[in-house]
């Protein structure tokens, strides 16, 4: 006796909208075995982990404000994944956007500026990150580099330049040799949408986002053209679509969107930069995109659901005195269940005798 | 000892982990599984090395269980990848989100203690050549290992009927299948192999390189290891060639700075991943674009009855 897959011969709807939740309910399920073995009443680490940061008012702003770049950057992934193009590489594109917008800001700093300071920072940050992701699309599409290798090593690039930036040159000169740059100003900072907590206008922003990014995917030639060459990348040469282009198209896009998360992350929440402005953004953002199906509406959900894990690790590092490294497994746990299910979405598990297979 | 021999025995060590976990990764790619998950198995190695080390007190225990370890991520890799047909790239991400969060929790306890590392071993003889004597045969027991490695895989790939079929699938794995090869069992034993390269190349930074736990303390080895294949051409004496020439750019950072050369510490510790996208793009272009990886390299297998 042994197991095989065999393709189902329809993937049913219903299966497929149950798997990211089988998923979820999963990666709860071995979260609450991996307290009981690390000594924790596993009831008591689970509700601190994801029905705390959903209780209250403050605990909900932080999830806006956490789940924001988790979409803005999953979205743009989803768009490299569904086409073939592995970028990897989302948390230094992040980077370079805070890079990017934070050197408008400090670059204005005490000088008069006016209301078009803050749309400049938004494009600089895009811009920024933009320019990060087109390196490893052109070396991928002139030379064949791999552009897992390329984009993931630029990551390290780009922590190297902001730490560089933060302790030198952009240091702020009345900080305590702190390694930060100055505030921001109020004219350089993304403003809030309510008096208290930290919830601003990035958050609408990201929402716009996945809204135009559902409809061009849904309802454009482009959209079309970012799933076929993933698909079935012959018949989209016969169609006559540029695969080289679509590469850096879609890398572009997906720098863009993570740039355009850090220069948010820099002048909305944080008001400075700091060598450490991201915890791990970019990374998480992958698991985002692959719960939420590749699918823009489906990165808004899930990126909801990651930030309230990003939220849980901190009350649980305070309440509990678990390491932060918790959220990363538990991330890791949801992203391999996920894989899993949509896996099984498209095959079934059968038992079948020896002599059958042979 | 003199400077050039300093530089030597610092290029090594710093080489060795790299292509211990190359070496590995190799062998999984020429069965035609792409393991991203180096990074995340070799962490995983090198804090289970640590943590058992400094329960049991004893340094070998820990290589095993840093092996162990490494296997045990490899295996779930494997589960994912071969059992399930699931996408390769995002496994492997999956396994180096999982095992770099999984090591933190599991060296936490263990952050700060210091071990003595793992001593050398001195070869008798051999080591009294002068200059290059003491260099290649005084060195710690992976050393050794490492290159034993790279003469074993390459006898086997290219000696040995087993090593041709573990090719065979690699290259075509419908017709490997075809002619009655076991292509999930073959790949299997290749990620379990891999797995445990990866697991010992984190020994070899938490229990001889830097004798104490550090979150996070591999750097991006791993993925160094993954590029230090592509670089090979997925040839073992090329992969020892290429993971010396990486070894001895990550320790030029520190010699520059000893010599004091007026550049930013970031900026030399940034080079060692600058270099691998300029390797990347070089040897591509050597190869004028065409790649001479398996060709089934990273395609699900799922066979049909």
């Amino acid at each position: 006796m042994r197991l095989v897959l065999e393709r189902r011969p329809h993937v049913s709807v219903r299966l497929l909208v149950l798997s990211p939740l089988v998923a979820v309910a999963l990666t709860v399920l071995c979260g609450a075995v991996m307290f009981a073995a690390m000594g924790l009443d596993p009831w008591q680490a689970l509700h601190v982990y994801f029905v705390m940061p959903v209780s209250d008012a403050w605990g909900l702003q932080e999830v806006a404000v956490k789940a924001t770049p988790l979409i803005l950057i999953a979205v743009g992934l989803a768009l490299c994944y569904q086409s073939n193009n592995w970028n990897i590489g989302a948390e230094g594109q992040f980077l370079m956007g805070a890079i990017a917008g934070g050197w408008i800001a400090i670059a204005t700093h005490g000088v008069p500026n006016g209301p078009w300071l803050l749309p400049a920072m938004l494009l600089g940050g895009a811009l920024g990150g933009a320019f990060l992701a087109l390196i490893p699309a052109v070396l991928k599409t002139r030379f064949g580099a791999n552009e897992i290798l390329t984009s993931l090593m630029l990551v390290y690039v780009a922590e190297y330049l902001l730490d560089w930036l933060v302790r030198g040159p952009w240091r702020d000169p009345g900080g305590f040799n702190m390694p930060q740059t100055v505030t921001f100003e109020p004219e350089a900072t993304i403003p809030l949408l309510f008096g208290d907590g930290r919830l601003n206008l990035g958050t609408p922003i990201a929402i716009v986002v996945v809204i135009v990014a559902a409809i061009l995917v849904a309802r454009t030639l482009k959209g079309f053209e970012i799933r076929l060459v993933g698909e079935a990348p012959r018949a989209a040469r016969f169609a006559g679509f540029n695969d080289r282009k679509l590469t850096i198209t879609v890398f572009l896009v997906s720098g863009a969107l993570a740039g355009l998360a850090g220069v948010i992350e820099a002048a909305g929440t944080i008001r400075q930069l700091q060598p450490a402005i991201s915890p791990g953004y970019g990374f998480t953002a992958i698991i985002v995109a692959f719960l939420g199906r590749l699918n823009p509406v489906g990165c808004l959900v899930a990126g909801v659901f990651l930030a309230i894990t990003f939220i849980g690790g901190e009350n649980a590092q305070i309440t509990l005195r678990l390491p932060l490294d918790v959220t990363r497994v538990i991330q890791g746990m949801l992203l391999f269940f996920v894989l899993a299910c949509d896996s099984l979405v498209a095959y079934r598990v059968r038992l079948v005798s020896r002599e059958a297979v042979a | 000892m003199t400077i050039a021999e300093a530089i030597l025995l610092t290029v090594i060590t710093a080489a060795t982990p790299l292509l211990l976990a190359a070496i590995g990764e190799l062998v999984v790619e020429r069965s035609g599984v792409l393991n991203l998950g180096v990074e995340g198995m070799m962490i995983m190695g090198a804090a289970t090395g640590i943590a058992v080390a400094i329960l049991t007190g004893s340094s070998a225990l820990g290589v095993l269980g840093a092996i162990a370890a490494g296997m045990a991520l490899a295996a779930l890799f494997a589960v994912m990848t071969l059992g399930l047909a699931v996408n390769q790239v995002a496994s492997g991400l999956a396994l180096t989100i999982f095992g770099l969060g999984l090591s933190g929790v599991v060296g936490a306890r263990f952050v700060g203690v210091q071990r003595e590392g793992i001593g050398k071993i001195d070869i008798p003889v051999l080591s009294d050549i002068p200059f290059l004597g003491r260099v290649l045969f005084e060195q710690d027991p992976f050393v050794y290992l490492s290159v034993l490695l790279v003469g074993g895989v390459w006898w086997f790939l290219n000696r040995t009927k087993a090593g041709l079929v573990l090719r065979a699938c690699g290259e075509n794995h419908t017709s490997a299948h075809a002619l009655g090869y076991p292509v999930l069992r073959i790949r299997l034993v290749a990620i379990l192999f891999g797995g445990a390269c990866a697991g010992l190349a984190g020994a070899y930074l938490s229990l001889v390189y830097t004798p104490f736990w550090t979150s996070g303390m591999t750097a991006g080895r791993g993925w160094i290891a993954l590029a230090i294949v592509v670089f090979a051409s997925w040839l073992p004496w090329r992969a020892a060639l290429g993971a010396y020439l990486f070894g001895g750019l990550t320790i030029l950072q520190l010699h520059a700075q000893g010599f004091g050369v007026p550049v930013p510490s970031q900026l030399l510790a940034a080079l060692p991943y600058l270099l691998t996208i300029v390797v990347l793009v070089l040897i591509m272009r050597v190869r004028q674009g065409s790649t001479a990886g398996p060709a089934s390299l990273g395609v699900p297998f799922v066979p049909d009855r």
